[in-house]
């Protein structure tokens, strides 16, 4: 359904994206995970036909985003970051109006079944300008979804909602990734986890690293990082944990946990519970922590340093 | 064609919710409306005396054409700049419409409603008609409030174009009115100073084409097409001005 080759684009001497290439098939969610400026949103916008690359080639559904353009446009249904709305219009004006440039019969109909699918029905005519964040967050997926297209294009679309708001949001992209193409981008690696069939690591205008949320996870543990709880105070805790040979990193928390890392192959989880248990306290818990993006990030941005230097 | 219809009904629609169109419309009645009822009002007391002089509606059509200058930039500063600061152009620009169409759809939208404005002073017109004897001239009439048309719709181009260039409104009202400062007074000053060519300057003035044309009940053909020619060169900016911003 995607198909990225070589992409390259240039704002003026600076360049935004080195050589992407990437696909994405039919019904297949892919997350795009990268922090600020990495070249997220441009590519994006390269693909919804916004703005025409330096070099490279893009297909949407089967189109060349820039010979094709409007055929690209007619087919990707495309949510940008800052969600962009009038707030002059209420809900309903302003999806009718969406409606109509994609010369959608009966677009007020359309506009109205669109609402409903992002709960927003009730509010139909109330002005944008008068809405939440989150409701405007979902008008924006509304209009993104008005036309039913076979790509679907999020910018960080769950940026600055509340919890119930992103699972909701979450649980639209997943229903509508079962059967349509959905590219999404967010820096938030628990996201790309719970809803994306493959992840891609962009870092500085580069690709560094694509696979399963789970087998990039794996693939980077090098360290382990672990969570202990223990009832009651735990005033020496991580004096106690500290002396455990293996243990790395020992960190008191203000809630009074304590946390640790060991190497992998090196489990020295017996050892430390051992050592707690001994030194008088009730242990609670004893969990591994995921890695954060960060993490993964300074991971790979490591390896791709060494990798330069070594070649 | 039916983009750059829903384009223009958008735009035709929020210029009814948009305090400076209300400014506008208000201003520009107002202005044109005194100015009709002191005519009218001089020529009542002249004819009591004698020395009667028939009110023509190109008098005050004239009046009108020179507040449109101020008046149009105001209408049109907004229509693509401001969907560059709030981001609104993406949506436009990633839906399935051409450049041109979105360019020539807030002009069209922005013309119609100059025109529903002038639309308005046709009551002058029959408030007139009933004041003089036989009636006023109606191919006078028609070829004053075309070429009013016209006029309106060269100063909304121009100023759709401008408005495509910035992504600030005052920018792009100032750009706009020096343009039109010059397209109706200073490109004319070298016709009477040039020895040879002031033909030319003549011709590039705006009111050559109104005041002197249109306006005195003539249509020329030379007075349509520069008309024309300014819409397209308007319009033609615009959508220049957005491709632009895309390879940018």
């Amino acid at each position: 359904m995607i198909q990225v080759n070589g992409l390259t684009k240039d704002y003026g001497a600076r360049r935004a994206l080195h050589n992407i290439t990437f696909d994405a098939n039919q019904g297949e969610i892919v997350g795009f995970l990268g922090p600020n400026g990495a070249g997220k949103t441009t590519t994006m916008r390269i693909l919804t036909g916004y703005m025409p690359p330096t070099d490279g080639t893009a297909m949407v559904a089967g189109y060349d985003v820039v010979e094709e353009s409007l055929e690209v446009r007619r087919r990707v249904g495309y949510m940008p970051e800052t969600v962009p709305l009038y707030t002059d219009m209420t809900a309903l004006e302003y999806l009718k109006f969406m409606a109509d440039l994609r010369h959608i019969p009966d677009s007020e109909d359309r506009a109205y079944e669109t609402l409903e699918s992002v709960n927003l029905k009730d509010r139909a005519n109330s002005f944008i300008g008068n809405f939440s964040k989150g409701m405007r967050q979902r008008v924006g997926l509304a209009q993104a979804l008005i036309h039913r297209p076979e790509v679907l294009i999020l910018d960080e679309p769950t940026i600055g909602l509340d919890p119930n708001q992103v699972v909701e949001i979450r649980e639209v992209i997943r229903e509508i990734g079962k059967d349509r193409t959905v590219l999404f981008s967010t820096h938030i690696l628990s996201e790309a986890q719970q809803i994306c069939d493959r992840v891609l690591i962009i870092n500085k205008g580069k690709i560094v690293a694509e696979d399963t949320p789970e087998n990039l996870q794996s693939r980077l543990v090098g360290s382990q990082r672990v969570v202990l709880r223990v009832r009651g105070e735990s005033d020496d805790l991580a004096g106690k944990v500290q002396k455990v040979k293996g243990v790395r990193d020992v960190e008191a928390k203000a809630d009074g946990s304590v946390e640790f890392e060991f190497s992998a192959g090196q489990d020295v989880r017996p050892q430390v519970a051992k050592a707690v248990v001994q030194g008088g306290y009730d242990l609670l818990e004893m969990r591994p922590m995921g890695l954060s993006l960060e993490e993964i990030f300074l991971e790979l941005t490591r390896d791709n340093a060494s990798g330069k230097k070594s070649s | 064609m039916r983009n750059i219809w829903t384009i223009a009904k958008r735009e035709y629609d929020h210029y009814f919710i948009s305090p400076i169109a209300y400014v506008v419309a208000i201003a520009l009645l107002t202005l044109v409306g005194g100015y009709f009822a002191i005519i009218l009002l001089a020529a009542n007391q002249q004819a009591a005396s004698g020395f009667g002089f028939v009110p023509e509606i190109s008098e005050v059509n004239n009046l009108f054409a020179f507040i449109l200058l101020i008046a149009t930039p105001a209408l049109t500063m907004r229509l693509l700049a401001d969907e560059t600061r709030t981001g609104t152009i993406e949506l436009l620009l990633t839906a399935p419409v051409r450049d041109y169409e979105l360019v020539i759809g807030k002009w069209l939208g922005s013309l119609l409603f100059m025109v529903s404005i002038i639309a308005v002073t046709l009551i002058y017109a029959f408030i007139l008609n009933n004041q003089v004897d036989p009636g006023i001239d109606l191919k006078l009439l028609l070829s004053s409030y075309l070429g009013l048309i016209l006029l309106a719709g060269a100063f909304l181009a121009i100023g759709v174009g401008i408005s495509a260039v910035f992504s600030n409104q005052i920018t792009a009202f100032i750009s706009t009115l020096a343009i039109f400062i010059g397209l109706w007074w200073l490109i004319g000053i070298p016709a009477s100073l040039l020895p040879v060519g002031g033909e030319f300057f003549r011709y590039m003035v705006m009111n050559t084409h109104f005041g002197g044309a249109f306006n005195t009940g003539v249509i020329n053909l030379s007075d349509l097409i520069y008309f024309a020619s300014l819409i397209a060169i308007g319009l033609f900016t615009g959508t220049v001005a957005i491709e632009i911003r895309r390879w940018r």
